[in-house]
């Protein structure tokens, strides 16, 4: 056991750290952050194709798709890295964690040789087209149908609060192809396909970030369907698996939390009140990280990733909370005309718990497959 | 960063595996606090346990588990401070079993304690102890608990040993309270699936299932931050795992005990011996306020 990082790792964070301090604006944090905001999108898309042509976009890549071979702890210092500035890859950090690793795994010939080389350059960005009005952590329950009509699938449903829809230029959809779980199958679909239309959904997290899709009508080919009808269930839980741990919110938040206790201490008012807060929350960032780490030590060991990972979502979703309270009770100025980073941190804090399924779910899983506890009755 | 267990701590953890086997369950008959094994205590020295910090190929993360697997027994000896605290003070004589006194408070193991840890107006000194020195104390504690007889004339730590002995401390007090954690859990995973009302399992209702899970996510961290502070020896690290710990334990004492109901509220069923051990930790050391001041000072520049 061991918690230092090895000389390979920390000239590897070293490299991503002087990429970011050369290329990242000096204007940055004061940029309109709504996460899928016109500023940051155009920003992000010129930042991943530097971050490309650095071989620092994909470098835990296989070298076939442009990537350098490394391994699960490179590609989470990486990302360690990108949040600890705010996440300047915007959406295509979905790209880089799970969509491309799942297409390499379960693509056909023609979707990878179409899909991952502009992923690797960095110049897409996709939206998963999960959620919908009646199925949001009930995802098997979605409604969004995907007829097969000659050689083409015809999809007619709506999706919801889809993150990143506005600029996106291809959807990872869920589309019911029969009844039941194992009815639900996936299509990589252009969002120039004539039948969707895109909606804002004014958000309190910032603008320009979800999302109402409407399918009307929309027919792509046969041969947009990834894996078999069918297929979706097993397919997203892995890349589920991948995504749950992918996004480390607690270098962000421990960032914040300093940021805000210097804040205080300069001028002088830590007192004990806020020294027993701002202790709770930067040890839950420390649980939230450990327990990251945990499921990357199985995935750098090729082990299968356990409950743990369920835990680390808890985790990461407390860190969060205890975060963005600490400001508001302590730091209330940051989020009216103060910090823009602060203030960027607390509205994407509330995501912790929401984005990719419930965290209550999690909460389930931790009782199941940690605790073993009986499950409860359906 | 490797979170696998070396050989020789892996072949460590089977051994202290094998001899806590021997002590896993409480005698039927015992209807009390303080459940201690004088066979515990003994065939921990005799298997050189105390040592395991100073052992080539072991040292403080493998003294950490230790600590923790052997807090999970219904029995207690004196093992957190002897594994972990002693070993870095090698310039104090300390002969064990070791006790640590707070603002002239009963302790735990004191009354059996060949030597003293004392914390007063901020400085820390050391005693060695004869019989006449100190007095045992009943207390729902669960930890055999005694109190100095008199004022002992004490050794004072300099500044670098103070510090170095607080730090393991924390430590130690945090390897403790993981592994009752893990027990006081454990313990009420049995009863909540055993136990039905409304023709269920108390464990299927979500109600209880979702508070079980922050309670085993909390315990787990507290694992963890007490590993890594093993680990890095870092003073932030120790006052982290130590605050989360005291953190974590109040809520984890109050829910487990809602969770048992009335069957908790017996001296026959084990639950107590876990949770009212960690009542004690939630004290030491100055409580959640002094592990803050800690944390303030050595995790935010």
């Amino acid at each position: 056991m061991d918690f230092t990082w090895d000389d390979k790792q920390t000239a590897f964070r070293a490299e991503v750290r002087a990429f970011l301090e050369a290329n990242l604006p000096s204007d940055w944090e004061k940029l309109a952050h709504g996460p899928g905001s016109p500023a940051q999108t155009k920003l992000c898309r010129e930042f991943c194709a530097k971050l490309a042509r650095a071989g620092l976009l994909v470098p835990h890549w296989p070298a076939l798709w442009g990537g350098r071979d490394a391994d699960a702890w490179t590609a989470f210092i990486l990302a360690e890295e990108m949040w600890a500035v705010g996440e300047p890859r915007g959406g295509q950090y979905m790209n880089v964690n799970w969509i491309g690793p799942t297409l390499m795994r379960f693509g056909s010939e023609e979707q990878k040789q179409r899909y991952i080389p502009p992923m690797a350059r960095g110049e897409t960005l996709w939206c998963q087209g999960f959620s919908e009005p009646e199925s949001g952590s009930d995802l098997a329950s979605l409604r969004t149908e995907a007829k097969r009509v000659g050689d083409n699938y015809v999809i007619n449903g709506q999706k919801i609060w889809t993150s990143y829809a506005g600029d996106a230029d291809t959807c990872y959809l869920l589309a019911r192809t029969a009844p039941g779980k194992n009815g639900i199958s996936i299509f990589l679909v252009p969002m120039s396909t004539p039948g969707i239309t895109v909606r804002d959904i004014p958000s309190i997290i910032g603008e320009g970030d979800i999302h109402e899709v409407f399918f009307d009508d929309a027919e792509v080919p046969a041969s947009a369907m990834l894996g078999n009808e069918g297929d979706a269930w097993n397919i997203v839980r892995a890349a589920l698996q991948l995504e749950r741990v992918g996004i480390p919110r607690f270098v962000l938040a421990t960032r914040m939390l300093e940021r805000a206790v210097s804040a205080l201490k300069r001028a002088d008012r830590m007192d004990p009140g806020a020294q027993l807060r701002a202790a709770r929350a930067r040890a839950a960032c420390e649980v939230a990280k450990l327990y990251s780490y945990q499921i990357i030590d199985q995935r750098q060991n090729g082990r299968a990733t356990g409950p743990e990972a369920s835990a680390a979502r808890v985790a990461t979703v407390s860190c969060e909370r205890l975060v963005a309270e600490f400001v508001v009770e302590h730091c209330p100025e940051a989020l009216a005309g103060g910090d823009p980073m602060l203030l960027v941190h607390h509205q994407r804090a509330i995501v912790a718990g929401i984005a990719s399924g419930a965290a209550e779910i999690q909460l389930n899983l931790v009782a199941t497959d940690l605790l073993k506890l009986p499950r409860e009755p359906r | 960063m490797d979170f696998t267990l070396t050989a020789d701590q892996l072949s460590l953890a089977t051994a202290v595996d094998g001899l806590a086997s021997q002590f896993k369950d409480k005698p039927i008959e015992f209807r009390g606090f303080a459940l201690v094994s004088a066979a515990l205590e003994q065939q921990l020295a005799e298997a050189e346990f105390f040592d395991i910090t100073t052992t080539p190929g072991l040292g403080p993360v493998a003294a950490a588990l230790t600590v923790e697997r052997l807090a999970r027994l219904p029995y207690t000896a004196e093992v957190a401070l002897s594994m972990l605290v002693r070993p870095h003070l090698a310039g104090a004589e300390l002969p064990r079993p070791l006790a640590f006194v707070e603002r002239g408070r009963p302790a735990r193991f004191l009354a059996h304690a060949k030597s003293v840890l004392i914390a007063d107006a901020g400085k820390l000194g050391f005693a060695q102890l004869s019989a006449a020195d100190t007095e045992p104390v009943e207390s729902i504690y669960a930890y055999p608990m005694g109190r100095l007889t008199r004022s002992l004339p004490t050794t004072q730590l300099s500044a670098a040993d103070a510090n170095e002995a607080r730090k393991w401390l924390r430590i130690a007090l945090a390897a403790e309270a993981a592994g009752l954690m893990q027990a006081a859990i454990d313990s009420t995973v049995e009863h909540l699936s055993v136990r039905k009302q409304f023709g269920r399992p108390l464990g299927s209702f979500q109600a209880l299932r979702h508070r079980m899970a922050e309670c085993a996510v909390l315990a787990g961290g507290v694992k963890l931050l007490t590993l890594k502070a093993a680990s890095t020896g870092s003073e932030g690290d120790a006052a982290l795992a130590a605050f989360h710990a005291q953190e974590s334990g109040a809520r984890l004492v109050y829910d487990l005990h809602q969770f048992l109901g009335a069957m908790g509220m017996t001296l026959e069923h084990s639950l107590h011996l876990w949770t009212y051990r960690l009542k004690l930790l939630l004290s030491e050391l100055g409580g959640q306020a002094a592990q803050a001041q800690a944390v303030a000072q050595h995790c935010f520049g």
